[in-house]
Order: C-alpha cells, then structure tokens, then sequence
C-alpha cells in the first residue's frame, strides 16, 4: 500500500489520529490567556525543591558530573531506592537487577506497557485516572480497557467492575492509588482482593505509586508487598511529587530481573540514562530528605482540610481525600456540564480548575481542585466558589 | 512541635477560622489552647517580620560578642537579663565556645550604638570584654527570605 497524499497530516501514523489531544491541554490554552487567575488545575507542588537537594545537584556539577551513568541508573543510588522501598513498603529488591532509573514514572509507565503487551493486548486501567495512561497504552498498540471507579466507593477499585471487563486478552492491570485526580486510597482488604484477582486471571500489574509518600491518615499500601505478587508486579515510584522534583524527571521502577531486563532494552536504546545531575539530586533526597517530605506532606494535609471545608461551604459534595494534592468534588447536580462549570467558574471567578471528564469519561460530573496552592489562594478560590455556586 | 504552634510560628495572623478547618478542631478549641499558652508564656508575642532594608528608616545593627564573670548561683543568668532589659537590645543567648553571651543590639546610628557598648554594656560589673560586629545587609531573619527565591513559574493547568 503507497501513501500518494501530499498532506503532513497523511503521514502521521494512524494509530496517533485516534487519540485525541489531552482536555487538559485545551483548557491550559484558555487560562494561559488570562491574567491573575488563582490557578487550583496545577498538578504539581507549589513547593520548590528543597534546597538541600538542589544544592546536591550544583555540588556534582561543579565537580565535573556530566557524563552518562549506567543504564540502570547510578548503583550508589539504586542501592538507596533499595533501601527506602523495602523501607516504606517492605519489599525487597536488589540494586543489581531489579531496580531501574528513569526520567520520571512517565517514561517508566511506557518502558512497562511497551515490556509487556503486543498489539491487541488489553490492559486494565481505572478512571477517573491521569491522563496519560490511555494513550500510552495505545502508543504500543494495545487495548485500553477502562474500569470505572465511583464517588460513592471513595474512588476505591471494586473487583466486581474488574470482572466485568476481564477478558482472556487481558495481560496486564495498572494501578494508581493514591490516585490523580481523586486522591483516592486502597485498603489492605483492597489490595489483598485485587492482588487475588491480578493471579486468577494471569495478570502482570504495574503500580504507579507516585503519591504514595502524600497518603495522609490511610496506612499506605502497596500491592507489590502482598505476598506472591513480587513476581508479577512493576513498581513504579518517583521523586516529582513528595519531594517536589518534577523539573528533574527523575523516577525509578522495580520489577523482577526479567521484567527489569525487558524494560531496560527499550530504555538503553530509547534513553540511554536519566540525567545525571537529576539521579545526584534523587540521591540526596533519598538520603536526607525526610524531614522535608514530612514537612510538606503536613502542609499538604492542612490545605486539605481548609479547601474540603470550603467546598462543603460551597454547597458541593467531596469525599476527603486520603492522598495526593487533589480534591475531587460533585458538581453534577448544578446543571452544568464539568467543562461549562469549570469555564463558567473561570470567566466570571477568575479560578482555574480542572474538569473531571478530562481523566476519563466517568469523571463527568466533577471538577479536579489541586491544593498544592497558598492557604491565601485556596481560601480566595473558595469563598469565590461560594458566590459562584450561590449564583447558579 | 505542636502543629497549631507550628502553623502560628509560620503565619501568627491566621484565621481561628483557617487553623480550625486545616487541623480538623473547633475554633473554640484552638481558641483555648491559644489562650492557654498566652498565659503560660509559651506564646510571647506576635510580630510582623519586616525588610527593614526595604522601610525608610535608617538603622544600624551590631552582634556583640560579651565575655562576662559568672556568679555563684546565678552563672549568667542575672548578667545576662540584665543586659536583655535594654530597649536597644534585640537578642541575648548564652554562647559556647570563645565567649558568653552573643547580643544583638539595634540603633539609630553608628554613634547610639557605640554609645550604647562604652556607656552601658561594657560598663555592667562583671562584663570582662566585648566585641562588636556590625551588620551590613540582612539576607534572612527569622526564618524568613528577605528576597523572593522565585516566582511561581508553573503552568496554570497541568496533568
């Protein structure tokens, strides 16, 4: 077959047409075309990273740090990931084979997908989710099966939507939790069910753990340290989030050596090695960073607080969010759509926020609040909540 | 410590509102607890942090390093509060190594602050020396930048 088209649109592969371009990107388009917006659609902290760590990273330049490192990653720093995963999450990974660095859990997420499925392969994702993992999983030419998740569940995973869309082309169930947009957390019943069903149906499940340091009063779980999943898990985890590192890029995955090995052929001939200057930095926080993450985690919590009061105020249901930075609450019953609301709310209020349907069709209904933001600005976005709401 | 103190030494201006909805208590606890430790002296006052260098008044400021006598029963202690009396004086701490006491005082000028060391402090029985240091800029004061570190350079709308 011969493409005679003389278009550049012609010669875009087909399988990128069909996905369509993130609603985030549309409505950042928007907003970046105001002036003094209070911005709650920022999906990362507002924290700079702490110093200590930055100043980590001008001390390796200083000192010449500009080559390539192992693929892998820096084993000084691999052993560190080591150390904190069997730390927090009690799993046990060796340095040597099963921990890879990234740039960022982004590009670990596609190395997984990319390791694991062929072309018409599905994979199980839940939504309302971020908003990268349909595509990527469409990038590898595979089938992006969503799994709803509901308010009234705080957002929780059930088995019973699982099965319901498990089919024997299943290869591999991802997990987000907590999870961007709706902070929501699994239990250890929750994993324990969801690692059962991962095994009946022969599932490899990769676990985007990114948040996990930002679970406030839930016990942090993770599915990777329920006994037999260690061998049919990816654990991704990264620095952008509890350590306030996102310009870095700089994330990790863990996985038995098959796995590890898998993923890091796509990564020495795609990527070669995170930067370097970014795995000194991760090193740093690793090693001394806890007072700072804990710091912020207490600060993110007591912003928690203020915008879910000042929700409830605005008259709009909101369950509390046991992670992450994001609140996730109902605006259904206002009789606007989440994308009129969010652009309402936006031309009359000047307040920017995120509308639910841009994290999957099932996010209809909500609006995504990040409170990664000033208690000045959470409490002005709020009390224009208000007015707004009392307005409709 | 505390996280409502924690949350007063960051920002001393806030809400009862605002602490009651961020630690999840009802204002007339905090309320309480606030007035509680006015009392007990764990809560000593309440004070805007200022870039003096940004006001028009002009000032100077010395760090003065005190070596003193100690006395029986009171080691530093009397000497010390004594000193700390002094309306000119900022900050007084007790100092290991070299010295005894580290005292910040502040003035109008050059001369009231050297006038302050010959006339009053190094004057005080049982001062043995002092050294004065005086300060230029302020770059940091308590626990405050006297300069924004940068702006919020994050898109307004982000995954």
């Amino acid at each position: 077959m011969t493409n005679d088209s003389k278009y550049p649109h012609d010669f875009v592969a087909p399988h990128l047409h069909n996905i369509p371009r993130s609603g985030i990107r549309d409505f950042f388009e928007i907003v970046s075309t105001r002036k003094d917006v209070i911005s709650l659609g920022i999906g990362e902290p507002d924290f700079i990273t702490p110093w200590h760590i930055r100043e980590s990273s001008i001390y390796a330049l200083n000192r010449g740090a500009t080559s390539y490192t192992a693929n892998l990653g820096l084993l000084e720093l691999r052993k560190a990931i080591s150390d904190y995963v069997q730390r927090r999450f009690d799993v046990n990974y060796d340095p040597a084979s099963e921990i890879m660095i990234t740039v960022g859990v982004s590009e670990a997420l596609d190395l997984a997908i990319r390791a694991l499925i062929s072309p018409g392969d599905e994979v199980l994702y839940h939504e309302p989710c971020y908003v990268s993992y349909a595509p990527v999983i469409a990038f590898a030419h595979g089938k992006p099966v969503a799994v709803e998740t509901k308010a009234e569940d705080d957002f929780r995973l059930s088995i019973d939507a699982l099965e319901a869309k498990v089919t024997p082309r299943t290869r591999v169930l991802m997990l987000n939790f907590p999870t961007n947009p709706t902070g929501a957390v699994l239990t250890q019943q929750d994993v324990e069910d969801i690692a059962a069903f991962a095994v009946r149906h022969n599932l490899v499940v990769i676990t985007d753990e990114i948040y996990s340091e930002l679970t406030y009063e839930a016990k942090r779980v993770s599915i990777a340290a329920v006994p037999g999943m260690r061998e049919r898990t990816i654990f991704l985890n990264g620095f952008s989030k509890a350590w306030a590192m996102t310009g870095f890029r700089i994330g990790f995955s863990c996985a038995p050596p098959a796995l590890t090995e898998a993923m890091m052929k796509l990564h020495q001939y795609t990527m070669l090695c995170a930067p370097i200057l970014a795995q000194k930095a991760a090193l740093e926080a690793l090693v001394n960073g806890d007072d700072a993450v804990t710091h912020m985690r207490n600060t993110y919590r007591q912003r928690r607080n203020l915008m879910v009061k000042g929700l409830q105020m605005a008259g709009l249901q909101c369950h509390l969010p046991q992670g992450a930075f994001y609140a996730f609450p109902y605006v259904g019953h206002l009789g606007l759509s989440s994308h009129d609301f969010a652009m309402r709310f936006l031309e009359e209020q000047n307040v920017a926020c995120v509308p639910g349907s841009a994290f999957g069709a099932c996010g209809e209904g909500f609006i995504r609040c990040a409170y990664a933001t000033s208690t000045e600005h959470i409490e002005i976005a709020m009390a224009r909540l208000q007015t707004f709401t009392t307005s409709l | 410590m505390n996280e409502l103190l924690q949350l007063l030494r960051s920002n001393g201006r806030e809400t009862m509102e605002n602490l009651s909805a961020m630690l999840g208590q009802p204002v007339e606890e905090i309320q309480a607890q606030i007035k509680t430790w006015e009392k007990e002296g764990v809560i000593r006052g309440y004070q805007a942090v200022i870039n003096e260098e940004a006001t028009e008044a002009d000032y100077v400021r010395a760090a003065i390093e005190v070596r003193i006598t100690p006395e029986r029963g009171d080691g530093y202690d009397r000497i010390a509060l004594r000193i700390g009396r002094f309306p000119e004086v900022e900050s007084v701490f007790l100092m290991s190594g070299g010295y005894d006491l580290l005292v910040f005082v502040k003035g109008d000028n050059l001369r009231t602050v050297a006038s302050f060391v010959n006339q009053r402090l190094a004057t005080i029985e049982g001062v043995l020396s002092t050294a004065t240091h005086f300060t230029l800029k302020t770059y940091k004061d308590q626990g405050v930048l006297m300069q924004e570190e940068s702006h919020d350079e994050r898109l307004q709308v982000s995954p």
